[in-house]
């Protein structure tokens, strides 16, 4: 039995490798060929023209904008549901909120983009009287709503898993039950909330398909109404036409994007450890 | 007790869509292929399979060409893959498919492939219905897809912004397009779709937008109103003739070192014939054949 975990594990690790070492090795030609300086913080990408640019601090920016937005936006509404479901919903209430929560979670990437496209972008047309609505916002709404459901229930199963002498005693000593939540259960869940802010962070980062149908997909330099292209959507969307040193780039973007993730992840792992330590 | 009635219950409506689907394919099918191919079974029985690789433009127009090719061969299973123009060039030259798919002519860095032009189709410049122009002219269009006329006032429109989408770099529509109008590397976007179903979407959802797609894709969608250029309404006729000039060819690729399959053989000359023509000209594109 043994035997059989041990390969299990191990089939995880094999992918990771395979995929570390396989976007390391067709990631790195490209970069080595522009220039790590003239790839990371070139502002133009024009990736078929005559002299082709390949500078992707554009997608760079945007990510991080977008990733931040989101956050900014999803972060306190799923926090504050999270704590409404595990402490302070009435039951039934909570019977309705939570399965609409994980149906939420199981709503396909592409129909956030498909209903972002036909209803958000032109609502936010008219909503700002912009000439058109594909925009960064767009984007960042969308990805609010889509990291909501791993805010939640990563949080609410924090929140839950307080031991409840702790609430006990709070109540005991005369705290109302609301300051009971937020002094007592949100400070000794605190690690695994933030896990559910880096899942999130995971989450907005990685995102393709739902965002590349409502943020235009222009290299432009990020704003917040103007038509914006992610790290994610750059690989997506001329991944399916690329030749020659354009596809070795869109491996590179590949690439950056994965070291993101790498460092989200590590950021996440001290984190836990030092509130453990 | 619950579970399990759920369970039945989403497994029901789970056959009841399957068959739905199943009904609808089958029915087409018949439809399709009876009418056009039955003179033409008397050719020798193939067997194997042809795989087809490329422009996404060249979707519909495969896709009736397989479907109507069963009944021609029906031992030869055709498939499709769009991925882009480029990519079934490169698919040919590195036969990793049988046939390559371009919704453009061969570049000259292209070598080792050659190419037949199975169809012609012409790229339909498209408005938001509610905008009143109706007619460019080959200049107003490059003016407005460059952003040197960023108002529609100026091409006799309502007081606003031009939006101008399109695809994303590589796309043969996009190629097609910008090399016609004379505006490569110049375009100023909006929008870059992934697909020509995006583009309508996108046009059909702003008053202020102007955007180009395969005319096969828009032809009867009045979701979008199709321009004339120079006077000229892109269909079949103008298209072939050269009076409508946003056009393209639809090209199979194939290496030149590798013979093809006896299968795909089949496919090609049959595609090429005129037999097809009618199918071609179905799906929305211009046949060739003479």
């Amino acid at each position: 039995m043994n035997a059989v975990f041990f390969i299990c594990g191990f089939i995880a690790i094999v992918f990771v490798l395979f995929i570390s070492i396989y976007l390391i090795i067709s990631g790195l030609p490209a970069i080595r060929e522009i220039g790590l300086v003239d790839f990371l913080f070139g502002t133009e990408w024009a990736s078929t023209a005559a002299e082709p640019k390949f500078g992707i601090l554009p997608f760079i920016l945007t990510s991080i904008y977008g990733t931040c937005g989101a956050i900014l936006l999803g972060v306190p509404v799923g926090f504050m549901t999270a704590v409404f479901l595990a402490k302070v919903a009435p039951p039934k209430l909570a019977a309705v909120v939570r399965p609409a929560v994980d149906l939420l979670a199981g709503i396909p990437s592409v129909v956030y983009g498909l209903i972002g496209m036909m209803v958000l972008v032109p609502a936010v047309r008219k909503a700002f009287d912009l000439p058109d609505g594909a925009s960064l916002f767009c984007a960042i709404i969308v990805l609010a709503i889509m990291i909501l459901p791993s805010i939640i229930s990563v949080s609410e199963t924090a929140l839950k898993a307080v031991p409840p002498e702790y609430e006990e005693a709070s109540l005991a000593l005369g705290a109302t039950h609301i300051e009971t939540v937020f002094r007592v259960s949100v400070p000794a869940a605190s690690s695994g909330i933030a896990a559910a802010v880096v899942l999130g962070i995971g989450r907005a980062i990685g995102e393709a398909m739902a965002i590349i149908m409502v943020a235009g997909n222009v290299a432009n330099m990020p704003s917040l109404f103007s038509s914006v292209r992610f790290l994610t959507t750059a690989v997506a969307s001329e991944m399916a036409y690329a030749s020659g040193l354009q596809r070795q780039a869109l491996y590179s973007i590949a690439l950056v994007l994965f070291i993101f993730i790498m460092i989200i992840n590590i950021a996440l792992n001290t984190l836990l450890k030092r509130k453990k330590g | 007790m619950k579970k399990v009635f759920s369970l039945l219950l989403s497994l029901t409506m789970v056959m009841a869509l399957l068959a739905g689907c199943g009904g609808d394919t089958t029915t087409d099918t018949a439809d399709d292929s009876t009418t056009d191919t039955a003179d033409t079974t008397e050719t020798t029985e193939l067997s194997g399979t042809v795989n087809t690789n490329g422009s996404t433009s060249m979707e519909d127009v495969m896709g009736t060409l397989i479907e109507a090719f069963k009944e021609v061969q029906p031992g030869v299973t055709v498939n499709y893959t769009g991925s882009g123009s480029g990519a079934g060039i490169t698919g040919a030259q590195e036969g990793t498919c049988d046939i390559g798919l371009a919704s453009r002519d061969l570049k000259e860095d292209e070598t080792g492939v050659s190419q037949i032009t199975v169809a012609k189709d012409g790229i339909a410049i498209i408005v938001n219905p509610e905008n009143p122009v109706s007619d460019l002219s080959i200049e107003q269009i490059a003016a407005l897809a460059t952003g040197a006329t960023a108002n529609w006032s100026e091409v006799g429109g309502n007081d606003a912004e031009v939006v101008f989408m399109g695809r994303e770099a590589g796309s043969g529509t996009r190629d097609g397009f910008e090399s016609i109008t004379g505006t490569e590397e110049a375009c100023v976007y909006q929008n870059e779709y992934t697909s020509t179903g995006e583009v309508v979407a996108g046009v059909a959802s702003n008053p202020n937008a102007i955007g180009y797609a395969s005319l096969s894709a828009v032809e009867g969608d009045d979701t979008v109103k199709i321009l004339t250029v120079g006077g000229v309404a892109p269909s079949e006729e103008t298209v072939l003739d050269g009076t409508y000039e946003i056009q393209r060819n639809f090209n199979f690729i194939i290496n030149d070192s590798t013979a093809l399959s006896d299968a795909a053989q089949a496919f090609v000359d049959w595609a090429t014939s005129t037999e097809a023509s009618d199918l071609i000209a179905g799906a929305g594109a211009v046949p060739v054949a003479e």
